[in-house]
């Protein structure tokens, strides 16, 4: 395990990283939302202040893409993709699923942490429809059977 | 110079200016709620629309954003702007079916609330115009303020809905809203606005409070004018 570092230093080292210019913002609010898995007050208002933009501009984009979360998010984040694709090959059956065997609703972070669920648009893969993105994996053509074999080898990495 | 026919009128106008200006210029009213003098224009409100004809086809286009065209033919009253405006007018009074700005307006434009669009309970007077957020940006130079979410969430406030540190309590925003959304409370030496409560400057000759302390500490800064010579109300002066 690495030392953790506060929020504001971690926070000024990304901004630098990009030459504490305006225009990367998303850049830099991308990468502060992958160090710290969301996007948590005190890194913002670090972040407007080294970028040298009003806080009310990175609210802004903080708050427009729903790529960016301002809730602390589970360390696994479970896409389900809901797209009309994956829609008619049972997105919503899928979502049945891991919302039974993680106990919680999309947009919630189970209790140990460990998951959180969300449900997008549309991935871009839609010849493997129905699919699920946990983290930075695609899992094409999902069905039921497989959720918690998934779930199970995610909880066993992570132990 | 730029000629072009509006309504029927020959009117000219100067080179790079908006159609707005031109059309108004030649004494024809037109509708509008986000153009504002003090802050550059974004087309927001949509009720600015006009027809246009270049060669033999005709589009309708936001007049406070479309830059004058010699040989431009405008109209204004042409029954699909008039189609364009009345919808426009419809939507804008079902979001806000409580500003007395659009309710007077819509009766003046002859549109009645429409019962298919349902009229919405919990969004205030905004119309998401931008105008105030502008303002705090353009003229004042704090952006307090900024429109967060988007689609059906997006609404106006301060970041995280918090009592702003940057806010200095001038009501330019309040100025500038052109439906009265921004609630502004003035009592006494006091002065609410964006749920922070500011302390108002008593002028040294008429004793009225006539301006937010913040906002004389702000200008001090902004002028090098030192604050004591900023405690005198703009009449007294």
């Amino acid at each position: 395990m690495t030392k953790p570092i506060s929020v504001a230093s971690k926070t000024k080292q990304i901004v630098k990283k990009h030459g504490n210019s305006k225009s990367a913002m998303i850049a830099v609010l991308q990468d502060i939302q992958e160090a710290f898995n969301y996007l948590p007050k005190e890194a913002l208002k670090t972040a407007a202040k080294a970028m040298n933009v009003p806080m009310s501009r990175v609210y802004e984009a903080a708050t427009f893409y729903t790529a960016f979360s301002l809730k602390p998010r589970g360390k696994h984040i479970v896409k389900i993709c809901k797209g009309t694709a994956c829609h008619v090959r049972g997105a919503s059956i899928l979502q049945d699923r891991f919302e039974t065997t993680l106990g919680i609703k999309p947009g919630q972070t189970t209790t140990d942490g460990k998951f959180s669920l969300e449900t997008v648009n549309c991935v871009g893969a839609c010849a493997l429809g129905p699919v699920v993105v946990i983290d930075t994996d695609y899992h094409g053509q999902l069905t039921v059977n497989k959720v918690d074999k998934i779930i199970k080898k995610i909880n066993e990495e992570g132990a | 110079m730029v000629n072009m026919i509006i309504d029927g009128k020959d009117v000219s106008a100067k080179k790079d200016t908006m159609l707005l200006e031109a059309i108004r210029g030649a004494g024809i009213a037109v509708p509008t709620l986000c153009a504002h003098e003090s802050i550059s224009r974004s087309g927001a409100c949509r009720l600015c629309v006009v027809e246009i004809k270049k060669g033999n086809r005709t589009r309708i286009v936001t007049s406070c954003l479309y830059g004058v065209e010699d040989g431009l033919i405008v109209n204004t009253q042409s029954p699909r702007v008039q189609n364009v405006r009345r919808l426009v007018m419809e939507l804008l009074l079902a979001r806000c079916p409580e500003s007395d700005v659009l309710r007077k307006m819509a009766r003046e434009m002859g549109v009645e609330p429409q019962a298919r669009y349902a009229a919405d309970q919990d969004k205030g007077k905004c119309i998401l115009c931008r105008s105030c957020v502008r303002v705090c940006e353009e003229v004042v130079g704090v952006s307090a303020i900024g429109l967060f979410s988007r689609g059906s969430y997006k609404e106006v406030g301060t970041p995280y809905h918090e009592k702003s540190d940057v806010c200095i309590g001038c009501g330019a925003c309040v100025y500038v809203c052109p439906t009265g959304h921004i609630e502004m409370l003035s009592t006494g030496d006091k002065r609410k606005i964006w749920g922070r409560t500011f302390k108002m400057q008593t002028c040294d000759k008429c004793g009225k409070h006539f301006a937010p302390v913040d906002q004389l500490k702000f200008i001090s800064k902004k002028t090098g004018v030192p604050f004591k010579n900023l405690t005198t109300c703009t009449e007294c002066r």
